[in-house]
Formats: C-alpha cells, structure tokens, sequence
C-alpha cells in the first residue's frame, strides 16, 4: 500500500481526541468553545490535507507516512482510499461549522468536550482500514448521544433500544461473515443482520423512530452531527455491498424507497422543525442508500454525490435552524416566526441549502440527483419516478418551512436577533460550497465515479481497496457499459 | 462567411448579460453593504441592455447572411461518458428563440424600469431585484437552450423566482399560502418535466434539440421518434406545459400569483411566465406532430383553459384577477393553435399578447384614475353594453356560469378535497401511530414537541 507524505489520518484523529481532553478541564464553556473550534479547524485541515495528499499520489489506497498505531496493533488500522476521502473532509467540516455556529449563549449545553470526542470516533470510522475496525468504531460512535441523553436526564429508552439493537446485529453480522472464508462459504444470516444493523443505523423505516426520538430529546446540534454524515450509509457500503447477493440489494433498495416517499410525506406533516427536519433527512438519506443498491456505476456515482452534497446542505440547513432555535427557542411549523427581516442572511443560507437538498439546478445537489434518477430509470423506470416524485414533496416541505420560519409579520424581541460573525462565517462557507459544486460539478463527479467503480470492482472481485477481510462476490453483472 | 467565434462571443454575451447580474445581486445580498436602489436599477438596465444588444446584432447578421440556426456550444457540464451521461449546455438561436428571448429582454427591461420607481423604499426593493435576475436568467436559458436539460434549467429558475416573488409580501399569511400553492403546481409541473426528459434521453439517446426534433431550423425538422413514443413523452410535456403556464386544470394558482407586486404579476403571469409552457409546446412541435391523439389532447386542453378563463375571468372583482383570466384565455387559445399544427401563428401571438398585458397590468394600479381621464375627457360615465353570451343564455345558465366562474370552478377545492386533505390525513395517522409507538417505548410521552405552544396567532393550528 502507498503511504502519503505526512501521517494526516493519524494526527487528525489524536487532535480531536486530545483536545477532547484539553476542552474537559476548562470551566468556562467560552473558552472550551473556542479551544474546541481551534482544535476541529486543526483537525479539518488534516483531513483536507489527507485529502490532497492523496489525490496527488493517485494511488487507490494509502496509509500514513509513519503508522506507530499501526506497528503497535501489529496490522494495519488506518487508510484512505477514493470512497472515505471526501468522507474525512466533509465530517471534519461538519463538526467545524458545528461548533463555529455554536452561540456563546448556548456553548453551556453542547459540551464542545463530548463533540471533539464523536468528532474523532467518526474519522476513525471512515479511516479505518478492516471491517472491525469500521464496526467498533460505528458502535462507539453511538456512546456520545446516549451520553448526553443521561447528563441532560431526558428519555433514552428509545434511543437505547435501537441503538442496543444495532450494534448487537453489527456485532454478530460481522462475526458470522470474518468466520466464513470465501463468498461460496458465507452463510445467509450474517449477511442479513449486517444489513439489518446498518439499516437501522440509518434509520430506514419502520426502524427509524429513534432518530426522531434523538431530534426530541437531544441537543439539536448533537442529533445534526449524529446523522448529517450519513454512517449508516458508509456501513452499507463497506460492510454489505462488497458480499450481499443481488437479490438482497433489491430488497434493501426498495425500503429505502420507501422510506424516502415515508419520510418525505411525513415531513410534510410535522407541526414542529426539528421533526421537519428529521423527517426531510431522512428522505435524502434513504435516496443515498437507493442508489448505492443499484450496484451499478452510474447509480453508486449518484448516490456518493447525493451522499456529499446532502451531508454539506443538510448540514447548512440544520445550522441554520438551529441557528433559529437558538434565537426564538422550539418552532413550529404551524404558524410564521417573521424572522425574515432579523437574519436575512441566514433566511438566504436556509433557502439555498434547501435548495440544494432538492436538487435545484446550480446547486451541489443537482448532478448527483440527475445521476441517481438516470440509474434508477435504467434499472427499474416506477424507481426513477419515485425518486422524481420524493424530490418534488422534499421540495413543499422546504419551501413550507422556509415561508414558516421567516414569514410573517417582523417578530418583536427585545433582544439583537441578528446574525453574529461567526454565523456569518459558516453561512459563506457552506453558501460557497454549495454554490461551487454546483456550478463546478464536472471534478467531483468524476472523482466519485472512480471510488463508484472501484467499489463496485471489489464487489465483483477485482481489487478491493477495503475492507481486506471481506472475500467478494464474484458476480458483477453491473460492468460499466453494460444495461 | 462570418466567423463562428463572432457568434459564440455574442451568444456569451447574450446570456453572460443575466448571469452577471444575478451574480451582482447574489454577492450584494451577501455582503454586509447592499447595493442602493440607484445601483440596481442601473445595472438591471445596463444588464438588460447588453443583452438585447447582443442578441440583436446575432437576429441581424442571421437576417443578413440567411442563417436560420445558430448552435452556441459551452460544452459538457458534467460528462460521464463511460456510462452514457451527459449533461450538455448548449443554446441555439432559430426563428423561435432569438423573437422570444428578445421578447424577454424588451419586456423585463421595461418592467425592470417601472419596477425601480413602483417599489421605491419598499423594504424588499433588494429582494425583487434578486429574485428579478434569477427570473430574467431562467427566462434566457430557457428561451435560448439547445437541449432539453438546459432548458429545464431555465424552467426551475422560473418557477423558484415566480414562488418568491409571489410572497413578496410575507408579512402576509394571503400571500405566502398563495406562493405556496403555486410551488406546489409548478413541482408537478417540474417533475412530469423531469420525467418526460429522461424519457427523451432513453428513447432517442440524447437531449440535443437537434436530434429530438430535427437537425433542420425549427420549425422544419423531423423527430426521430415513433408516434407512440411521441405520445407518451408528449402528454408529460403537456402536463409540465398545463402546469406551467395554469392550463385546465392547473388553472387554479393563476389569480392566487396576483398577490405578488404588479411589477413581478405583469413580467411573470401577464407576459413570460405564463408563456413559457406554451414556448416548450413549440419547441418540441415537431415531437408533437408525430402523434394525432397528442395534438387533438393538446387543442381540447387548450380550448378548455379558454372558455374557463373567459367565464371566471367575467366575474371577478379585481382588475389583476380579471387581467390573470384574460391572460388564461389567450394562452389557451395559443396553446389550441399549436396543437392545430400551427407555429408562426401561436409565436406571434404569444408576443402581441404579452406585449398587451404586460401594459395592462403596469396601468392596473391606476386604473380608476384612467377611467376617471376617460369620463372626464367624453364628459359622461363610460357605458357598458351587455356581451353576446348575456344576450342568449337563460338566467338560469347565467347563474349557473356565474357560480361556477365566482368558485374558479372548484378547482382549488376539487384538488384540496380529493388530493391535499386525504394526503395529509394519511401521514397524520401514521405520526400518531408513531407516537403510540415511541411512548410505549419510553414507556412515558416521548415528544417534547407536543409542549411547543404556538406564539403568534398567525398559526394554522386551533
């Protein structure tokens, strides 16, 4: 395997982890917030770095330049390859907007110190190179929620259940597939509590109520960086794509269809925001998993496109309701906040990122969309329909919280409603990028389809860039070119 | 011969023109020091200028050396050629595009002026003009696109920009429902487009115009594909087309785009807007004359949006609702002359309306004072003679069309009882269901949310 020209992936998960620690000893929540930001800017720029770095080497896999962690476990832990890339730079960045978006007001209640520590636990998901290290990591990574669930004294059973429930599945899905030596020999129950666990993880319906019940209970910017990176998916593709039988796949395509027109109609329906919200996620989430079951270049191509540009908008989103909440506490969807002529900006940022959700031309979520429609139309027309008519709904719901939150008669407050700098910030960071990849989308697009056809190469037995373990399927009946 | 860079460099700057001023406006809006409403209006005129100029000298050297067809190529936007993906941008200019896109330049240039003085120091002069430049650049792609995706890229700027400026006034619930209702049409409408141009790629292989409808200068090509083919991916574009442009029955949101200010009311549903379904009609003429059953769906539903629009239009009591019926009625007759065969006829008639009703609706806001000039000026009040239909329909059949005219024909209600209500209930039952679901799992009520109380009484609930 090639090594990059610095251990990035390494110095990107310790920083967090350490600056995890640092920001638990400071009292003052201000400066654990500003600590916490320094930290995730660091931990961000290491992973863009990853990012680079690996781009110019043009290997299809790779480690870091010194790997103690590596030498010391006696196998390796950490690569970086075409699909998990992007993954390590979004991820940082979503944790970085997070907490630059955190309001001095609020830095209290959102512990930077548990934040920088899920921040770490879901860089070493994406960077792990073994399929353990991808399931112990996922499991970990369901700790920081359930955390703060306890220390806020709010309901967890519901949470505590499902997530209970996944990581069980994932534990012994993964055993039974390590236990089987080649495809021929793997037995049909491990493949399906894989699927099952992941599914769950990403909250594919009727296993979806715990994400609702996290939006309920939890901080809003905890639930945000809990879902938006989409790990549910990423164990889809690393864990089960490679070995499920093509029957399998269609059937977890068609739920995930399901799921999107579901949560798509329910989004519709919710009389509070953060429930919109979670429902509207959930839709585009389940259209990312639709197009990695295709199994097809094309469709993979979309959905890892999808996959990025829903994580950056639905985080731009996210932020900018939570930005309001912050401002106007808890809203709901059946009357108008009059927010408008407070924050225009960040009525601006809520539209755009809305926008891009949906697909809107021009913006990042566009290609990936188109992409994603074309698969499905190839593979099975009613299935392009469907996605055709789940972007429509989706696109209501936004417009509907939009004129919800910043229609209406200018809202009367006796305190400054308007935007603060650093919201300012992440609005033009996530206004450019969504805007860029949009007008620009021609780099990414082939970037992603090269990690589709790699991924698809290792299902169908040719080299596989991870997880090492996992013997492939030999069938590859969705070659690029062919119907 | 003139070089073909000549043309690339003016077609750039025909819709280089638009972009440049959605770029301005987009970067003011962001920054922390917007442009005055002097420098607005200054680089909307500059903007709209340069535009129509370059699309001028194109319409003159093609009048000049009998050009019919001028194809301007930017390129793949995104290209995957491996597995058949193209997203072309490319835009022509034929007899259809160059009338219509100047038609668009002359009359948001005219509007863009009157608009910089109706809305002057109103608070969201910024606003329009943003959602202005979007209109105007959405207007030019689609008038001028070579591919059918390009031209849905024109038709989602429109249909975004239309939304946002009916709820103009969003300190208003009327307005932002109204706005609302017509996104809802306009997603429909999105996506049988979206559909329809899918279709397109898989049946005949490509979005290029040049290929679904012909190499040779609209309106003289010939399309590729089977008459049954032709039907299918026809009635989607009908469908887009109807809910575009408020055909029957979409009809319904067309008043309701009233609400927005007379400036954006005259551009969007007295000139363009509503024009742009009955435009992608002709685009694709030739796909529609591949099949009779089409164009026989095309004329009935262009003669039905007619007649409906002349009896509603005969019994409303604002002169901007009166004014969106009339609009109706014309675009229904256009769209029948198309599905007659017809194709200068419709496109003339398209701009002579537009041209019209864009003056009518710039005078709406004084109308009365207009009337007052008139009676003063014949020195008695202006008289009303019974019309023909009056003359020879009983009372009864009067009162009938009368209460069906007054209801807009129940369209609104037919699609809320029978679409939105049972919609809505069905996922509600599922939420509650969910909830039952969730408490029995936490074994207490599991959503906070029910304890949000409405703050304002601007609230949908109870």
């Amino acid at each position: 395997m090639e090594r990059l020209h610095f251990s990035w992936l390494q110095l990107g998960l310790l920083l967090p982890l350490l600056g995890a620690i640092w920001t638990r000893t400071r009292r003052d929540p201000i400066v654990a917030r500003r600590h916490g930001l320094i930290v995730s800017g660091l931990t961000l720029g290491c992973m863009i770095g990853a990012w680079i770095d690996f781009r110019l080497i043009a290997a299809p896999e790779a480690r870091d330049l010194w790997d103690p962690l590596s030498s010391l476990w006696g196998r390796e832990l950490l690569a970086i390859d075409g699909l998990n890339a992007p993954l390590l730079a979004m991820g940082s960045l979503v944790y970085y907007l997070t907490i630059l978006s955190t309001l001095r007001a609020k830095a209290g209640e959102f512990s930077i110190s548990w934040t920088l520590l899920s921040e770490s636990v879901l860089l070493a998901t994406f960077a792990a190179a073994t399929p353990w290290g991808v399931v112990t990591m996922m499991s970990l990574g369901a700790l920081p929620p359930y955390a703060e669930l306890l220390r806020r004294k709010r309901p967890s059973r519901v949470y505590l259940a499902h997530m209970g429930l996944f990581v069980v599945l994932l534990i012994l899905g993964e055993y039974g597939v390590s236990r089987a030596g080649t495809h021929a020999e793997q037995a049909l129950v491990p493949i399906l509590l894989l699927t099952l666990a992941t599914l769950l993880r990403s909250g594919v319906a009727p296993v979806h109520c715990w994400m609702t019940d996290l939006f309920e209970h939890a901080t809003f910017g905890r639930a945000l960086l809990f879902v938006t990176p989409m790990v549910g998916a990423y164990g889809v593709a690393r864990l089960v794509l490679p070995i499920a039988p093509d029957w399998a796949l269609e059937v977890i395509s068609l739920m995930s269809l399901f799921t999107a027109i579901y949560a798509a109609g329910m989004a519709l329906v919710q009389r509070e925001a953060r429930r919109f919200f979670c429902y509207l996620f959930l839709s585009h989430s389940s259209l990312v998993l639709v197009g990695i079951e295709t199994a097809t270049p094309i469709g993979l191509t979309g959905s890892l496109s999808l996959w990025l540009s829903a994580s950056l908008s639905l985080t731009g989103f996210g932020l900018a309701l939570r930005c309001v909440e912050a401002r106007v506490g808890r809203s709901l969807m059946t009357e108008f906040q009059g927010l408008y002529e407070h924050i225009p900006m960040m009525a601006g940022l809520f539209l755009l990122a809305g926008l891009a959700t949906i697909g809107f031309p021009g913006t990042a979520g566009f290609v990936g969309l188109e992409l994603l429609v074309n698969a499905a139309a190839r593979a099975l027309p009613f299935v392009g329909i469907s996605i055709v008519i789940v972007a429509a709904l989706n696109g209501l719901a936004v417009i509907q919280a939009y004129f919800r939150i910043f229609a209406g008669p200018p809202r009367s407050s006796s305190i400054d409603l308007r935007i603060r700098p650093s919201e300012r910030i992440a609005i033009l960071i996530i206004s450019a990028l969504i805007l860029g990849g949009g007008l620009y989308p021609r780099a990414g697009v082939r970037d992603r389809h090269e990690a589709a056809v790699r991924l698809l190469q290792a299902r169908a037995g040719g080299e596989a860039p991870s997880p090492p373990e996992h013997q492939p399927i030999a069938k590859f009946t969705n070659a690029p070119g062919s119907p | 011969m003139i070089p073909l860079w000549i043309f690339d460099l003016l077609g750039l700057g025909t819709i280089g023109s638009p972009v440049l001023l959605l770029t301005v406006f987009g970067l003011s809006a962001l920054a922390p020091w917007p442009l005055s409403e002097r420098a607005m209006a200054r680089w909307t005129a500059a903007c709209v200028s340069s535009g129509l100029l370059s699309l001028s000298i194109i319409a003159a050297i093609m009048l000049a050396t009998g050009l019919r067809h001028v194809p301007v190529e930017i390129g793949d936007w995104v290209s995957l050629p491996e597995e058949g993906f193209h997203f072309h941008l490319k835009f022509i200019f034929d007899p259809l595009s160059i009338p219509f896109a100047a038609l668009t330049f002359v009359l948001a240039g005219t509007v863009g002026a009157f608009a910089s003085r109706y809305l002057h120091r109103e608070p969201g002069y910024g606003r329009f003009f943003v959602y202005f430049a979007v209109f105007l650049l959405g207007m030019i792609v689609a008038a001028l696109a070579g591919t059918i995706e390009t031209l849905f890229l024109g038709w989602e700027l429109v249909g975004l920009s239309s939304a946002l400026l009916v709820a103009f006034f969003h300190e208003r619930p009327a307005p932002v429902f109204n706005a609302q209702r017509v996104w809802s049409v306009y997603r429909i409408a999105d996506a049988a487009f979206m559909v329809a141009a899918l279709t397109l790629h898989r049946v005949a292989g490509a979005g290029d115009f040049a290929i679904l409808a012909g190499s040779d200068a609209w309106p003289l090509g010939q399309s590729p594909l089977t008459s049954a083919q032709a039907l299918g991916v026809g009635l989607l574009l009908l469908i887009a087309a109807s809910g575009k442009s408020a055909l029957f029955p979409f009809s319904g949101w067309l008043p309701r785009a009233m609400e927005g200010p007379t400036p954006s009311s005259a551009v969007f549903y007295g000139a363009l807007s509503v024009h742009l379904g009955a435009y992608l009609l002709l685009r694709v003429s030739p796909i529609l004359e591949l099949s009779t059953i089409l164009c026989a769906a095309i004329v009935v539903v262009g003669l039905t949006s007619a007649v409906f629009g002349a009896i509603v239009g005969r019994t409303q009591t604002d002169v901007k609702s009166a004014l969106a019926h009339a609009s109706l009625t014309q675009v229904g007759l256009i769209t029948a002359e198309i599905g007659l065969g017809l194709r200068y006829i419709p496109l003339i008639h398209m701009i002579g309306h537009a041209s019209l009703r864009t003056l009518q609706l710039l005078r709406s806001p004084s109308l009365l004072h207009d009337y007052r000039m008139l009676e003063n000026a014949i020195g008695t009040r202006l008289q009303h003679k019974d019309e023909w239909p009056t003359r020879w329909l009983s009372p009864a059949s009067r009162r009938r069309l009368y209460r069906i005219g007054l209801n807009r024909g129940w369209l609104d209600e037919t699609i809320d009882r029978f679409l939105s209500r049972p919609f809505a209930r069905i996922f509600r039952w599922c939420d509650r269901m969910e909830r039952r679901w969730t408490d029995l799992l936490a074994g207490r009520r599991s959503r906070e949310s029910d304890q949000v109380v409405p703050a304002s009484s601007l609230s949908e609930e109870p």
